[in-house]
């Protein structure tokens, strides 16, 4: 079973990172989620598989009884989750607004994109920007 | 047990979110947040003296016994560390409020400032690996918001790949993570250091090392992931790159320092020969890549990465006088690096540009602006007697102290690269008159709230100068604490308990 999981997570290592070196900033993003769920599987493979039971412990008890499967792993998961969907969160905003801002998705495009114009009415910020 | 440790952490938080409930009264806003990083620099100083007088400071967070709570650990370079920290983010939050105008527009700029400096803090004191990823993905979030927040196109261009790679590190440093946790059974930094003393997979473990030398690498700017950095650091407000130059590299390189020395110390030979050649390469290609800018904060980006490189040399070569360079070398570059910003940013009012082609007469006009610049642009070179040329100094004489003849000819070739492009700013922007073609020469008032954290910055540069005896002196513990992690493991493991 961990030979399965870590072919799987390494296969989706190596799809998240082809899908990095992409030019389209859509691809990127789905490069990172790729990447970043392969990562949440090698924190559970590496924390190791095993058929017992849940981490629980019976009443009257302060220690399980039997053999339980290893908590810890699974509550870093949940942060690694949590975290990681917070930022792919951002990212969608901010490749969303700068699309919005740059009017390209594609990352080339974007850097070779012509120097700002001086808005009307924000001459400090283009000035500023210019100069920066 | 020691509850020093929580104060330089929760006073941030406690800030921010004092901050965002005044979101519509940004006078008060304002208030709270200075009187908020005046608290944290407290909070620093008294734990600062504790750490000091008393030696290593536990806290094991809500009394969980060692291995399996959080424990945050407060030694010689984590509270060197917090000390820069509280200085700039004080610095930083006054020459914000002399920007003003652009942080009323976005309110929430003083919440993701406190943030930040609260996962600075609590980045440098967990002793813990996974809290050290938590404290880093805090970071991140704020410096994403701070770099985006004016949402000009320039922002945008550079905010990026900025959030893609440092995205791609955080999660090379959390596959790391699974892999030692899956070879060890721990994450507690101390507890890690005795697992692998003892661990029989060396290879296994260097594999990881390396993949932790990538996260952080990239996080630090070391050779060759450093482009995201001067692609962006040159886009947010002054106040804010000040801080993110000062701060952010260096927390990657306080990581590599603590996980190469704490936790993978089974393979120096390889992990450290692999760092030395990266050292060599970071200071080469960020002083290089500075020679052919031609914008004020551009050229001082690409410094902050061959600076990066002399950091890492002291931890590469792994002798005590090498790493008290490098505890040296990172508290003096990170004042003297935020400074430079930050009278970058005083040119900026002036000249209307940071163009050094239509920026000029500064030091006809604004002979104290001039000063302020010369006093951390010359200490970055390493003239002496101001800190920076201590810092090299010490890096130097360890490199020849262990006969690698050819890094010590690059960090001295290095060092006069930095003098030739320090020069061609002080040339371009002070020196020369302005051109025909500048906005400046009308007369702009010096702002107290800029000028003051410039001369503070600048003042602290001259004592660490001038009096480096002592800042030598806690360098040199620092490094000794490093080079024998069993005191740093017996605070965690063994006396830590109440």
């Amino acid at each position: 079973m961990e030979t399965a999981l870590a072919i799987v997570s390494g296969s989706m290592v190596a799809g998240g990172i082809y899908l990095l070196l992409s030019q389209n900033l859509v691809r990127i993003l789905f490069g990172l989620i790729m990447l970043s769920n392969a990562v949440n599987l090698v924190i559970f493979t590496a924390g190791g598989l095993t058929h017992t039971k849940p981490a629980l412990i019976e009443v009257g008890r302060s220690v399980p009884g039997t053999a339980v499967a290893n908590a810890l792993p699974q509550a870093l998961i949940l942060t690694a989750i949590v975290i990681g969907f917070a930022l792919l969160v951002f990212m969608f905003v901010l490749f969303y607004r700068s699309y919005e801002s740059l009017g390209t998705i594609d990352t080339r495009q974007m850097t070779k994109s012509a120097p700002e114009k001086p808005h009307a009415t924000d001459t400090t910020t283009a000035r500023q920007e210019a100069g920066s | 047990m020691s509850n020093l440790l929580i104060y330089p952490i929760l006073l941030p938080f406690g800030t921010a979110a004092a901050s965002l409930l005044l979101w519509r009264k940004p006078a008060l806003q304002q208030a709270v947040s200075l009187a908020g990083v005046i608290g944290q620099l407290a909070a620093c100083i008294v734990l600062f003296s504790a750490v000091t007088e008393d030696g290593i400071q536990v806290l094991q967070v809500g009394n969980w016994p060692a291995p399996y709570g959080i424990s945050l650990v407060a030694d010689h370079l984590s509270v060197l560390m917090l000390m820069v920290t509280g200085i700039l983010g004080t610095a930083a939050a006054f020459y914000a409020r002399g920007e003003l105008p652009d942080h009323l527009r976005a309110k929430s700029f003083h919440a993701l400032f406190h943030v930040l400096l609260g996962g600075l803090s609590g980045a440098f004191l967990t002793g813990d690996l996974f809290n050290l990823y938590v404290w880093f993905e805090v970071m991140l979030m704020a410096s994403f918001g701070l770099m985006t927040s004016g949402q000009r196109r320039a922002q945008f261009r550079g905010a990026v790949p900025y959030v893609v790679i440092n995205l791609l590190a955080t999660l090379l440093f959390l596959m790391g993570l699974a892999l030692l946790y899956g070879l060890t059974g721990t994450l507690n930094m101390a507890h890690l250091h005795q697992k692998i003393l003892s661990h029989e997979a060396r290879g296994l473990l260097t594999a990881v090392a390396f993949l932790f030398m990538a996260a952080f690498g990239i996080k630090a700017g070391m050779f060759p992931l450093f482009f995201w950095l001067p692609a962006s650091y040159h886009t947010p407000g002054i106040a804010v790159s000040a801080l993110f130059a000062g701060m952010l590299t260096k927390v990657g390189v306080y990581a590599l320092i603590r996980t190469f020395s704490l936790v993978f110390h089974h393979d120096m030979a390889t992990t450290h020969g692999v760092l030395l050649v990266i050292a060599g390469l970071t200071m080469v290609t960020g002083v290089l890549g500075a020679a052919a800018q031609n914008a004020f904060r551009r050229i001082l980006s690409f410094h902050i990465i061959s600076q990066v490189g002399y950091m890492l040399l002291g931890l590469a070569l792994w002798t005590p006088l090498a790493l008290t360079g490098t505890v040296f070398y990172l508290v003096h570059h990170m004042i003297v690096k935020a400074n430079l910003f930050l009278v970058s940013g005083l040119g900026r009012d002036i000249n209307g540009t940071m163009d050094l082609n239509r920026m000029g007469g500064l030091y006809q006009a604004y002979p104290v602006v001039a000063v302020l610049f010369f006093v951390p642009a010359f200490s970055l070179a390493g003239f002496p007697p101001l800190s920076g040329f201590w810092a090299k100094l010490l890096l130097i004489q360890a490199s020849l102290q262990v006969e690698h003849y050819i890094v010590a000819a690059i960090a001295v070739a290095v060092g006069l690269m930095t003098v030739y492009s320090m020069v061609k700013i002080w040339i371009e922007a002070f020196w020369k008159p302005l051109p025909s073609s500048g906005t400046g020469g009308a007369a702009v008032p010096y702002s107290g709230w800029k000028m003051a954290p410039v001369c503070v910055l600048a003042m602290i540069t001259l004592v660490i100068g001038l009096g480096a005896e002592p800042v030598y002196r806690l360098a040199d513990t620092a490094a000794r604490e490093l080079m024998a992690p069993q005191v740093y493991v017996e605070a965690v493991l063994g006396g830590g308990r109440p």
